[in-house]
């Protein structure tokens, strides 16, 4: 790129231009900022509908099959599930103490932020390894190792089990995006421990924030539909 | 038009540098940033493609000269599924957008590039990546579904090499997204000083609103073929009735996609249209702010039609007479397109160069294309018409009609700005004939072989209606030969065409500003936009 931004700018932009990586095709760093945001905010939207067809099927059959997913969801590990929401709303916050951090210039905030938000995460995903575990010694894992002969309602084999598809898909989906962001604030922590991010600088980070948010808002609304439309009573 | 090339051309063009020729070799080109070298990978990828779906179109339309036919009916249905998929998935949904679009727009804003080059580059690679997953298919055999991968056919019962295709599509569709979401940030962010919304061309117009359908539809058909992989897999899902699943959901989930991508398909071949009506009549576009938003509420109106496909299925009635009358609303936005292109020609200075043949080509096509879309989303013809050649007809006439006409059109337009060269005009034109002549000549007598209820997908029909099927087959290998002409001029015209110079056309636009072919970022100095689009002057002052 420093070729290109020679031939256009003076000493001083050149300064600028490297304090904030502006890249040859953008005029100013605002221009820049503002297009990734843009960016991340679009694809953030392919998200949704990406999930959305998970949610779409989860509300047909849902609809269909009331009583077997209302039966069929006391299966599902409350307190776990309860755990990780609450780990993973922690990594939210985190999150966006980073951000905030790296818009300070508060180099060690940004580093001590993002290690919390990295512990955070996989402590998510052991519990839901412990999960998933679970559900396979219980031989509820629909098409490869489903139980019939254990499960407490046989009438609705077929209809359970296309929650437990659900369940793994969505929350599969899900944890997969985990591992996905987990790989990003890696590269987040090294770029924050050689100072890369300051007030002029901190794109990256807000990008991946909003990233990780996103991810965090899709088990939000996974929790209460998979764990909590039983009846327990 | 050579004449004008030797006013535009400067004495030492030969000396200039541009993209093509400001770094050499193959790694210059496979990891290349630029837009418009990208936008040239995209035009070899997909016409390769282009040829592959088309060789499997010649050989059903030679299967079908007779009742007998040529091939047993497993291969027959293998051959019609990997031409609907290969068109559709690898040629149709990239063909505008990525090449066309991809180099025109940073030079039609007055950016230097799109927003994310990198990103540019790797939706490249992912649909090459794609690409390969399917020819990967095709080799071994290829798929016997049909295009539309029905559930629990494709998840269950099929023997064909369903999961390579569906993964093909599957990782051409991020391609697909990647492109959209870099139209649509690019469009917002990037462009030039003055270069406000109402003054953007109508060519960008319409491939934002395909941006839009990219970034809404193509996750939907990620997430469905993945569910579909689950269940051919694991024997396990939500697609097999034989389980308490549903097999119309997957309808529903697929035609989500797949009807919007109906209109990735088209509106930016509108796009181009406006932009060569425009240029050949040298008149401003009438009505240009009903014809950009016509594009919008087409994006709009993609989202909510869907159901239509499924008139026969097992839809509700009250959803099938909803979906009915919203697919008829997008004939409004459609016919406003048609409407004010014929208005523009109307006093204008129509001169009747290549591009414009194909813009002629495109508008009458289209138009055949668009009312007949009007009776199959008619419930009660409808019912008569499903499944029949009638369809096959009526979208052949909208895409290959309307999408390959205005593609074509398109490059014909741009070639000089993109290559630097004039092509053989007789040549083109010749061609652009035959291309029409074949094009009707092949699908016509289809919209017969429908309405007298000829069903497609099968490999046979009653002897009366050979006629008919030797005049399809007739037709194609007319149409065929008018695709193949082109490759031969154009590739003839990057050596020994003359020299085409900035503005060739003494069109419009900031494309036409720079040199042709471009430098790597377009201009030298940012423009300042001082204008409406298609600014021209009083129709009589332009003649002679």
């Amino acid at each position: 790129m420093a070729d290109a931004l020679t031939t256009t700018t003076a000493h001083t932009d050149l300064e600028v231009a490297a304090a904030t990586n502006l890249r040859h095709h953008f005029a100013t760093p605002q221009q820049q900022f503002d297009s990734a945001m843009l960016g991340m905010w679009t694809f953030l939207i392919t998200e949704v509908l990406f999930f959305g067809g998970m949610f779409t099927s989860y509300v047909v059959y849902r609809s269909i099959y009331p009583e077997a997913f209302a039966s069929t969801s006391q299966y599902m590990n409350v307190a776990l599930g309860g755990t990780n929401t609450a780990v993973l709303i922690c990594s939210s916050l985190s999150m966006a103490m980073a951000v905030r951090s790296a818009q300070l210039s508060k180099y060690r905030a940004v580093v001590i932020s993002l290690i919390l938000t990295m512990i955070f995460g996989t402590t998510f995903l052991v519990i839901k390894y412990f999960e998933y575990h679970d559900k396979w010694v219980e031989g509820l894992v629909p098409g490869l190792k489903f139980d019939v002969a254990h499960y407490h309602a046989p009438q609705w084999a077929h209809q359970a089990q296309i929650l437990f598809f659900l369940y793994f898909a969505m929350t599969g989906m899900h944890a997969l995006h985990m591992i996905v962001g987990l790989g990003l604030l890696t590269y987040l922590l090294v770029m924050a421990v050689r100072r890369r991010f300051n007030s002029a600088y901190y794109t990256p980070v807000e990008m991946i924030g909003l990233y990780w948010h996103f991810v965090d808002i899709v088990w939000i609304f996974l929790f209460p539909l998979l764990y909590l439309i039983g009846d327990r009573g | 038009m050579a004449t004008l090339a030797q006013i535009h051309g400067t004495p030492e063009a030969g000396e200039e540098v541009n993209y093509l020729n400001v770094e050499h070799g193959w790694k210059s080109w496979l990891f290349t940033t630029d837009h418009k070298r990208i936008a040239v990978l995209y035009i070899i990828s997909i016409t390769l493609m282009f040829f592959v779906g088309g060789a499997m179109a010649v050989l059903f339309r030679i299967h079908l000269l007779s009742p007998e036919g040529l091939f047993p009916p497993e291969i027959y249905n293998r051959l019609f599924s990997m031409h609907g998929i290969v068109m559709v998935f690898f040629f149709l949904v990239p063909s505008i957008p990525a090449t066309l679009a991809n180099f025109l727009i940073p030079i039609m804003i007055g950016a230097k590039d799109l927003a994310f080059p990198r990103i540019n580059l790797l939706s490249w690679y992912i649909y090459i990546v794609g690409a390969l997953f399917t020819l990967y298919a095709v080799i071994r055999g290829g798929v016997d579904t049909g295009w539309t991968f029905y559930a629990p056919y494709s998840s269950t019962y099929s023997n064909s090499y369903v999961l390579a295709a569906a993964f093909g599509i599957f990782i051409a569709g991020f391609s697909s997204i990647l492109t959209g979401l870099n139209f649509i940030v690019t469009v917002h962010k990037m462009r030039a000083p003055g270069m406000t919304w109402s003054r953007l061309p109508l060519f960008v117009w319409s491939n934002y609103a395909t941006g839009l359908i990219q970034v809404l539809g193509t996750p939907v058909i990620a997430i469905t073929l993945l569910l579909l992989a689950f269940e051919r897999i694991a024997r396990v899902g939500i697609f097999d009735p034989n389980i308490g699943g549903d097999p119309i959901l997957f309808q529903h989930l697929f035609w989500f996609y797949s009807h919007p991508a109906v209109y990735i398909m088209i509106l930016p071949g509108m796009g181009v249209i406006s932009e060569i009506v425009s240029c050949f009549s040298h008149k401003r576009v009438f009505g240009y702010n009903f014809v950009a938003f016509s594009s919008m509420a087409i994006a709009v109106l993609s989202f909510v039609v869907w159901g239509h496909h499924m008139f026969v299925t097992g839809e509700s009635m009250y959803a099938s007479i909803t979906f009915s009358v919203l697919s008829m609303m997008v004939a409004v936005p459609s016919a406003i397109k048609v409407f004010n292109w014929t208005a523009t020609m109307y006093k204008g200075s129509v001169s009747f160069d290549t591009p414009m043949l194909y813009a002629f080509g495109f508008i009458g096509l289209f138009t055949i294309g668009g009312l007949t879309g009007l009776y199959l989303a008619t419930l009660a013809t409808d019912i008569a018409t499903h499944g029949t050649y009638f369809v096959v007809a009526h979208f052949h006439y909208v895409m290959v009609g309307g999408m390959v006409m205005a593609f074509m059109g398109g490059l014909h337009f741009w070639w000089p700005k993109i290559t630097g060269r004039m092509y053989s005009e007789p040549w083109s034109k010749f061609s652009a004939l035959l291309v029409f002549a074949g094009f009707n000549l092949t699908f016509f007598p289809q919209f017969i072989l429908g309405y007298l209820g000829m069903p497609r997908r099968y490999a046979t029909y009653p002897p009366e209606f050979q006629v008919l099927n030797v005049l399809s087959t007739a037709g194609a290998s007319i149409l065929g030969l008018g695709y193949v002409i082109p490759m031969i001029y154009f590739f003839h015209s990057l050596k020994y065409g003359p020299k085409a110079g900035p503005n060739p056309w003494e069109a419009k636009g900031l494309e036409w500003t720079t040199q042709s072919p471009p430098t790597t970022f377009n201009f030298d100095v940012t423009p300042v936009v001082m204008e409406e689009a298609y600014n021209y002057g009083p129709v009589e002052e332009i003649v002679g």
